[in-house]
């Protein structure tokens, strides 16, 4: 006898074409939220230089301490400020579906759940755009 | 709604808090990124003037709620995720223990962080 064929990760895929708008906003929320707690314990890890830094004052009057010169540092890369538009976009989202979500748990647009799905991807892009002068160099930025 | 998710314990004090600290948030969030990107802007953040923030009562207080929420919502946030995915008996329990240390370790580093910008200027 022969053994099943094992379809794996095609059939796993063709899952994500019968996805509806509010099972999008769930994985995309669940998404944004792993990236947003990542985040957070790197921001913490490098505020924490902080700590070491802070009795250095001739250091910090100069502008040369260890957390003065790490954090301008990551800003002086270019990947790091096209992350920080990545990381604006995550947040942005999360916060306007995570309202999206404190109304429907009100009892507030449950019968509207896939238009304001659609309306929180446009105000996220729409935040997200306005915002990227203020994030990345102003000779990348045509606007 | 919730039915076809019995680990899910719609009702508990985690979930009540996961939506409070998420109105918190929304506040906290917000502010952060408006006063250290589009009033002052991160590649100009020095020490010293992350300790002259950090030298009012107000402004270490925000930092603080914002923290702790942060911490428990983003903590809390991957426990549920983890149980509605359908982890539970031995390896829920040892989840939760690595994930509260987890989220200890981070309070008490952002902590740590506090005190020392807040202890610069004076």
């Amino acid at each position: 006898m022969s053994a099943p064929y094992d379809r794996g990760r095609i059939e796993d895929f063709g899952r994500f074409r019968r996805f509806s708008a509010g099972m999008w906003a769930w994985v995309l929320h669940k998404a944004t939220g792993w990236v947003l707690i990542g985040y957070l314990f790197a921001h913490i890890a490098v505020l924490s230089t902080a700590i070491p830094a802070a009795g250095n004052a001739e250091a910090i009057a100069a502008e040369a301490d260890l957390y003065t010169r790490t954090l301008q540092g990551l800003e002086g890369i270019f990947l790091v400020r096209v992350l920080e538009v990545g990381l604006l976009t995550a947040a942005v989202f999360h916060m306007v579906n995570g309202i999206r979500l404190l109304l429907v748990d009100l009892g507030i647009g449950l019968e509207r759940q896939v238009q304001t799905f659609y309306a929180s991807l446009v105000v996220t892009a729409v935040i997200v755009l306005a915002s990227i002068p203020v994030f990345l160099p102003p000779e990348v930025v045509p606007w | 709604m919730t039915g076809s998710r019995p680990t899910f314990r719609h009702g508990s004090l985690a979930w009540f808090l996961q939506r409070v600290t998420a109105v918190v948030l929304l506040f906290t969030l917000a502010f952060h990124f408006l006063w250290l990107h589009f009033v002052n802007h991160a590649a100009e953040v020095t020490l010293w003037g992350s300790a002259l923030r950090m030298d009012r009562l107000s402004y270490l207080l925000l930092m603080v709620v914002f923290l702790l929420t942060a911490a428990f919502h983003g903590i809390n946030g991957i426990y549920n995720a983890l149980v509605n995915e359908g982890l539970s008996g031995r390896a829920r329990r040892v989840t939760a223990w690595v994930l509260a240390i987890a989220g200890t370790i981070l309070v008490v580093q952002g902590l740590r962080v506090s005190v020392a910008l807040a202890g610069v200027v004076n």
